[in-house]
């Protein structure tokens, strides 16, 4: 088989790891699993084009950056999807997932996540219709780099893009005060809160950094494949199994996790077709359930 | 007046068989706690084996064993309860979540192998000639609709009698234990999971089944019936009428499928053709904020049984501190 399913998986990885990061900190520290963090990719992509297009609409079409198929004005619209993506995550948590966390029952907010997830997705759909649409119509040339594989600028800039934030989500993590309290909360809640944290400040925290990458993984999608109202939920399943196969609240291993799946899903993709991806992230999901439920870089249960 | 009863009939019969599907998932979730966002895998599967036990044979793929109905429903009971038991022995032992997330994933491949799996499901043209119970009156339509109506009322009212039964046998009465103090149950010597294992299979042979119902009512099948839209409705129908009530599943159902198809009728009415797909999503959102407001104002539904006594949050200590200075 050819080698061009490592960037192929690679670049699918980045998109289900930067999603899975959302994924595993709502879960570790809300303690939760949000079935509405796929739409909130879709959405974060839908508000990014929407600022695209209107930044076309004042400024004129912008020209690409270099050999890119994106100009500065993309940039700059991922910034206020981002912003969008968070604020939406904050707002959703405010009218319905807080009041509901409040009452106590962990599984009742899953559900109602369930039924955000639809509201959310329908409501895209009933806007921008079903129709797949995309940021650019330009096509790439692929650039061969050994070893029979190729690659686009775009792919290229994508990966770096991925590895800055996912480093910058770490230091965040590991060497900040806000990052060690959201630490302190996921690993013993009582003791978070006999010790002074600002738990309502964390829970801003998590949100932000969830709804933000979540929005720059559906830019990614959109960039890269296109852009759909479904495009989030697809993500979903990946998204989940890449979280638990990397150990929940781990951020090194929900990349790492969403890493393996992609290139999974990129082999599979070539050896017994592409009807069959989605079914990748099931089996490796249903392995790890039964061999190391705790994922890779889990730890137990406290 | 003739039309009338007939879609009467037609409506029932269909309000009924999302009622079986409810009926299950109260048995999972209202009465053990079991989440299930998979559902329509599970009933998806029960319609497929029926499909495939009873149709006659078709050289385009496997089988076809032109078997008698019940021997479908009866398969598709087996199949259905077994797949439920293989997804609840991989997660029941590990938190609750990890069933919701595998329950997702296994509608998830249903769906694929319900598409792409042609030599076995037909691809994403279905499976058709699957045989009608009463298909012989299909010419006179009031009565045919009245033939199926009885034979789903029996079936429903046969699954109602039997799950009230059970919940108030020593069976149902461990499965409550566990949903309201795991611990207490376990110190009782109650395997935990064993009993949770048996309640989610039960309940997934009861989806499969009415699966099966809905498959030989319509007389063709296809992977978009089995959408996740599905499963939400179902959650909405047992929401409403109150999760852990199988009377409230019964009515809830109707109840949603009365709201689900009038607002449909009201849309295609409102909209002109070439906008009912954007407004069908509309609707969608509709029911998704629906159940959002239920869950938060009235989370017990209409005839709801949920724990009585709050264990963590706001309401846990209220309650304490009444008892406190009640005693």
């Amino acid at each position: 088989m050819s080698l061009q399913f490592i960037v192929d998986g690679l670049l699918t990885g980045s998109m289900i790891g930067l999603g899975a990061i959302g994924v595993t900190l709502t879960y570790s520290i809300l303690r939760f699993s949000n079935f509405a963090h796929g739409d909130f990719m879709a959405w974060g992509t839908y508000a990014t084009l929407a600022v695209v297009s209107a930044i076309g609409a004042t400024f004129g079409k912008m020209a690409p950056i270099g050999p890119l198929s994106f100009g500065w004005s993309l940039l700059v619209a991922l910034v206020v999807g981002m912003a969008f993506t968070a604020l939406l995550a904050l707002l959703l948590d405010k009218v319905l997932f807080s009041r509901l966390r409040s009452q106590g029952q962990a599984i009742i907010v899953v559900m109602a996540s369930f039924g955000a997830s639809m509201a959310l997705r329908s409501l895209l759909e009933f806007t921008f219709t079903s129709r797949p649409t995309y940021f650019s119509r330009a096509i790439q040339i692929a650039m061969p780099i050994g070893f029979g594989i190729r690659i686009t600028p775009d792919q290229i800039a994508l990966l770096l893009l991925t590895a800055v934030l996912v480093l910058g989500v770490h230091l965040l993590m590991t060497r900040t005060q806000t990052g060690r309290s959201m630490q302190a909360l996921s690993q013993n809640a009582a003791l978070a809160r006999i010790v002074g944290i600002n738990v309502a400040k964390v829970v801003r925290v998590t949100w932000i950094v969830g709804g933000s990458l979540a929005c720059v993984a559906g830019v990614m999608i959109g960039i890269l494949v296109q852009i759909r109202p479904f495009m989030g939920f697809d993500m979903l399943l990946p998204m989940f199994a890449a979280a638990i196969l990397g150990g929940i609240g781990s951020i090194p291993g929900a990349v790492l996790g969403g890493l393996i799946i992609g290139l999974a899903e990129a082999g599979a993709v070539q050896l017994i077709g592409a009807e069959w991806r989605a079914a990748v992230s099931f089996i490796i999901l249903m392995a790890v359930l039964f061999v190391r439920p705790i994922g890779l870089f889990g730890v137990g249960e406290r | 007046m003739i039309d009338l009863i007939g879609y009467g009939a037609f409506f029932l019969s269909t309000a009924l068989i999302f009622s079986l599907v409810t009926l299950g998932l109260n048995l999972q979730w209202g009465l053990t706690g079991l989440f299930n966002v998979g559902l329509a895998g599970f009933v998806a599967i029960g319609a497929y084996t029926s499909a495939l036990l009873t149709t006659p044979d078709d050289p385009a793929r496997l089988g076809g064993f032109g078997l008698p109905i019940l021997v479908g429903w009866a398969g598709a009971m087996v199949v259905g309860g077994v797949a439920a038991a293989l997804t609840g022995i991989a997660t029941l032992r590990l938190r609750s979540d990890y069933l919701a997330i595998t329950t997702f994933g296994v509608a998830v491949v249903v769906q694929l192998v319900a598409l792409n799996a042609q030599k076995l499901t037909g691809g994403p043209f279905g499976i058709g000639f699957i045989p009608r119970p009463f298909g012989s009156l299909a010419e006179t339509p009031l009565l045919f609709n009245l033939s199926n109506l009885a034979v789903v009322s029996a079936v429903t009212l046969i699954a109602y009698l039997a799950l009230e039964h059970l919940s108030r046998s020593p069976w149902g009465r461990v499965l409550k234990a566990l949903r309201e103090d795991e611990r207490a149950a376990i110190s009782l010597g109650k395997s935990a999971s064993f009993y949770r294992v048996q309640a989610f299979a039960v309940g997934g042979a009861i989806m499969a089944l009415a699966g099966a119902l809905q498959a030989h009512f319509t007389g063709f099948i296809a992977p978009d019936n089995y959408l996740p839209i599905l499963t939400f409705q179902v959650w909405v129908m047992l929401i409403v009428g109150g999760s852990g009530s199988n009377l409230g599943g019964v009515v809830g159902s109707i109840l949603v499928w009365a709201i689900w198809a009038g607002s449909g009728t009201l849309t295609s009415f409102l909209f002109p053709p070439e906008q009912q797909a954007r407004a069908a999503s509309l609707q969608i959102v509709a029911i998704g904020v629906m159940l959002c407001v239920i869950l938060l104002v009235r989370p017990n539904g209409l005839f709801g049984d949920r724990p009585k006594r709050p264990r963590f949050g706001k309401r846990a200590k209220l309650a304490a501190a009444k008892s406190g200075s009640g005693s």
